[in-house]
């Protein structure tokens, strides 16, 4: 060995909106009560988890001009339940998504800030951006961005917090009573942006909080979404969990950092990975399908199969063979606030693919939705999963996972009782809590100590 | 004492920073050093559910305090910087049991559509205690902490060449009002309904687009959120003058007026009642609560120096829009119980300094108020509804 163990991250994302949360499980509990944001936020904390985080969605997803009602529908708002479950916890990270496009800098400044301080340190923020109309439709300025300029608005949004952040120096709040000093500096929080997308100045009113700035996360994929993560996050939320596709993503994604001056650490990559557990891989392969069958009923197949063919398939038996016809070419128009009709770039080509695969089989319509997606990214006994994470994290493929189970409130206990001890035994996790803050978990730098402006403590 | 028992009151507390003496901070129980820490926040809200109240109301504001009536100052020896108040809201209530958690909101800069997802969940995650304080601003330099739009500058909401800008912001507040409550019912109660034999989790006729079309801004819905337990949250606003007093009469389920007597309360209600029926609301519950600034110590000499101790440390006289009381609880209680008789259903105190004047209130007044038969002894609701004795709303869209 010449190579030190690298130490694993491990988070948990709150069973989301989308088919991958199986809300039929006799199991299955509320995803709207606190008690079990609560219940879920105390098991990843057990586990001496990095953070918990929290998905986002500004309008409900609709299919055909109505509602998607066959997965669970309805969230809360992300930094009202993040400062709730500060409340809970002491020492997990609280990451959540927040748009930047249908937000403004001071704002949502203002509310990471305050959700740091109410943590003592523990605030992430998911930059995301939308462009779509279609959101819009919810806020003041509607559907106003083109999609070309999503990404210069968010980086712009970005820079822009950070100068909010920024605005307050850590000694700036005295407080002497004696001396009847409550500021430094009677600018402090002073700021002034000017730039494209915002033109913006006066004074912050947050003081400087515990992180200096919240932990800077991102999602996009697009090379745009990478360079945009090169150059200022801190951790990448991907999608790339296999071996060999979070490789290359891995090796891509660092190789960029120096063009910014930053080091192969200053960035976490952190795919998304599903699991399903058993006492032996036998049993757990056997639940995982079972659980595939859960999470694609011949309904949600049906609307998957939209996605693709952007028409209206309602007719078509989901126990039966693929449409004959062919997807609609242009503009999706069938599913509408969901991300995953981008992911079919040639609608045509996946169409025939599809239906040479169905044939090849012979797949129902269900059958191809359920073998050409939703694979759990770790299927095994606890054994086999801790040694696979662990391979993965120290092959390059990913600095650790953030693991999203299919069952709320309780999908992750299993993993915090059976998993985790076998990765703290091969000193790759955490036993305990090194930090108050979530850049102590992440072993990323204060701002401050990047800028030489911290004073030696 | 009155000769006529009157109602029992609703007692409400204002918490801004250290208490709303601008020298308050200089106090040895100020601890102005932890403003910015949960702690702080969960130790004056778990005094305030102590003494039994309602609820509290957290300030909040788009810009830094300042002493100037719109702009800002760039005084060093005053508090300055607040955390958002509905985060800290949602931070105390896992903490909490009972206490209404009422947090400001400006509707000036801000999406309806945040903000009635927000307050629905801060109702999930206090059980059903959630409501919001509705304010506007004028201020240029907030404007341009978000770059939106300039505002003109006016010299006193209530002078009459503001009117036509005051007006405004109100209605677009009024506006922002209904959004919020459109989109907290935008979920029937029993929309969600989790049918495996249809594959459905939810009944999706039972989810509503509220189409809010107005003069500001348009909002499509429905609200990601479910309706919150309380169906709608209450919703609460300070007024000083006949443009707000319509905001109240039209929107609000509390209304927070300024009398400096009982005269004063008197035609303040009349007014509000008037625009109320105007409103077509006449049935329905509306409190008015007088807000009152208060130095509270069991010796009203001591009350009075520290009151005078504070205005020098200050460098004036601290004035405010509302009455500012120098007593002891006993004194007060006398005060609160005679204007009651204007009308008012409760009262909302502003502690000069939240270390003293907090628990002057809880363990000064609202004792004496109990032994006069005028405050609760124990919390009889689980919600802020049912402390404020509102009943749980139909669902506007919900088929009769």
């Amino acid at each position: 060995m010449t190579k030190p163990q690298k130490q694993i991250h491990l988070a948990a994302h709150f069973p989301g909106v989308n088919n991958t949360t199986v809300w039929s499980d006799p199991e299955a509990g509320s995803h709207i009560e606190f008690a079990s944001f609560a219940h879920f936020a105390r098991t990843a904390e057990r586990a001496k988890f990095d953070f918990l985080f929290l998905a986002e969605g500004l309008r409900l997803r609709e299919q055909g001009g109505k509602i998607y009602d066959l997965d669970v529908v309805g969230r809360p708002d992300t930094f009202t339940v993040l400062a709730a479950l500060a409340a809970v916890t002491d020492h997990l990270g609280l990451t959540g998504t927040i748009n930047s496009t249908f937000n403004e800098p001071y704002e949502v400044a203002r509310q990471f800030a305050s959700l740091d301080h109410l943590s003592g340190g523990r605030a992430a923020w998911n930059v995301v951006t939308s462009w779509d109309a279609f959101t819009g439709e919810n806020f003041r300025r509607g559907g106003f961005l083109p999609q070309e300029e999503r990404y210069s608005r968010a980086k712009e949004f970005l820079a822009t917090a950070n100068e909010l952040f920024d605005s307050w120096r850590d000694d700036d709040l005295v407080a002497d009573q004696a001396a009847g000093v409550f500021l430094r500096d009677a600018g402090a929080g002073a700021f002034v942006h000017r730039g494209q997308h915002f033109d913006i100045h006066g004074r912050f009113n947050v003081p400087r909080s515990p992180q200096g700035r919240p932990v800077i996360f991102q999602a996009g994929d697009s090379d745009e979404g990478r360079e945009f993560a090169a150059a200022g996050a801190d951790a990448i939320f991907s999608r790339y969990a296999a071996l060999d596709t979070g490789q290359s993503f891995y090796t891509d994604v660092k190789s960029r950092l120096a063009r910014y001056g930053r080091r192969p650490d200053d960035l976490l990559i952190l795919p998304a990975a599903s699991f399903v557990l058993g006492d032996t891989d036998a049993e757990a392969e056997e639940l995982a399908k079972e659980v595939r069958r859960r999470q694609v009923s011949g309904a949600t197949a049906i609307k998957h199969l939209e996605f693709v063919w952007n028409r209206d398939l309602s007719g078509y038996d989901p126990d039966g063979p693929l449409p004959d016809v062919d997807p609609l070419p242009g503009e999706h128009t069938v599913a509408r606030g969901r991300a995953q009709v981008r992911m079919y770039r040639d609608p045509l080509a996946t169409a025939r693919e599809w239906r040479e695969l169905a044939a090849a089989h012979n797949w129902s319509i269900r059958d191809l939705v359920i073998e050409t997606g939703n694979r759990q990214t770790f299927v095994g006994s606890p054994a086999t999963v801790a040694e696979t994470i662990n391979a993965y994290v120290q092959a390059d493929a990913a600095d650790g996972f953030i693991l999203v189970p299919h069952i709320t409130p309780g999908g992750l206990d299993g993993f915090a009782d059976r998993v985790v001890p076998l990765l703290q035994e091969r000193g790759v996790f955490r036993t305990e809590y090194t930090g108050p803050t979530l850049r102590d978990h992440l072993g990323l730098a204060h701002p401050d100590d990047a800028r030489g402006e911290r004073a030696a403590s | 004492m009155p000769s006529t028992p009157l109602a029992p009151l609703h007692l409400a507390v204002a918490l801004d920073g250290t208490g709303w003496h601008p020298a308050s901070w200089r106090e040895p129980v100020a601890r102005p050093r932890e403003l910015f820490t949960a702690a702080y926040w969960a130790d004056l809200i778990a005094e305030a559910e102590r003494g039994l109240l309602d609820f509290v109301t957290i300030e909040d504001g788009l810009g830094p305090q300042s002493s100037h009536f719109l702009d800002p100052d760039d005084r060093r020896d005053q508090v300055r910087g607040r955390l958002d108040a509905v985060l800290i809201a949602a931070r105390v209530a896992p903490l909490t049991r009972h206490i209404g958690l009422v947090p400001t909101v400006v509707a000036t800069h801000t999406e309806p559509f945040h903000i009635s997802k927000a307050i629905a969940t801060l109702d999930y995650v206090s059980t059903g205690r959630a409501g919001l304080r509705v304010q506007i601003t004028a201020r240029p330099n907030e404007a341009a902490h978000f770059g939106r739009r300039t505002l003109p500058r006016i010299a006193a909401y209530d002078d009459p060449a503001a009117r036509e800008v005051v007006t405004d912001l109100f209605d677009e507040a009024a506006d922002h009002v209904e959004v919020v409550r459109r989109l907290w019912d935008s979920w029937e109660d029993d929309a969600e309904i989790r049918d495996v034999a249809t594959g459905r989790f939810i009944d999706r006729d039972k989810l509503h687009y509220i189409d809010f079309e107005g003069r500001y801004f348009s909002v499509r819905g429905p609200s990601i959120t479910p309706r919150p337990p309380q169906g709608q949250p209450p919703v609460t606003a300070l007024a000083h003058d006949t443009v707000p007093y319509r905001l109240v009469a039209r929107a609000a389920d509390v209304g927070y007026v300024t009398p400096h007597d009982t005269g004063q309360a008197r035609a303040i209600i009349a007014e509000i009642r008037a625009e109320q029926s105007a409103a077509g609301r006449a049935g329905e519950p509306l409190h008015v609560f007088a807000d009152l600034v208060v130095h509270l110590d069991d010796d009203p000499a001591e009350a009075a120096a520290r009151r005078d101790r504070l205005d020098t440390l200050a460098g004036e006289e601290y004035t405010s829009d509302a009455r500012v009381f120098t007593g002891t609880p006993a004194q007060l209680a006398d005060l609160l119980q005679e204007l009651q008789s204007a009308g008012l259903t409760g009262f909302r105190l502003r502690p000069a300094v939240a270390g003293y004047d907090l628990p002057a209130i809880t363990r000064g007044l609202v004792p004496e108020l109990q032994r006069r038969g005028a405050f609760r002894r124990a919390y009889e609701a689980d919600t802020l509804r049912g402390l404020l004795g509102l009943p749980r709303p139909a669902n506007r869209y919900a088929a009769a």
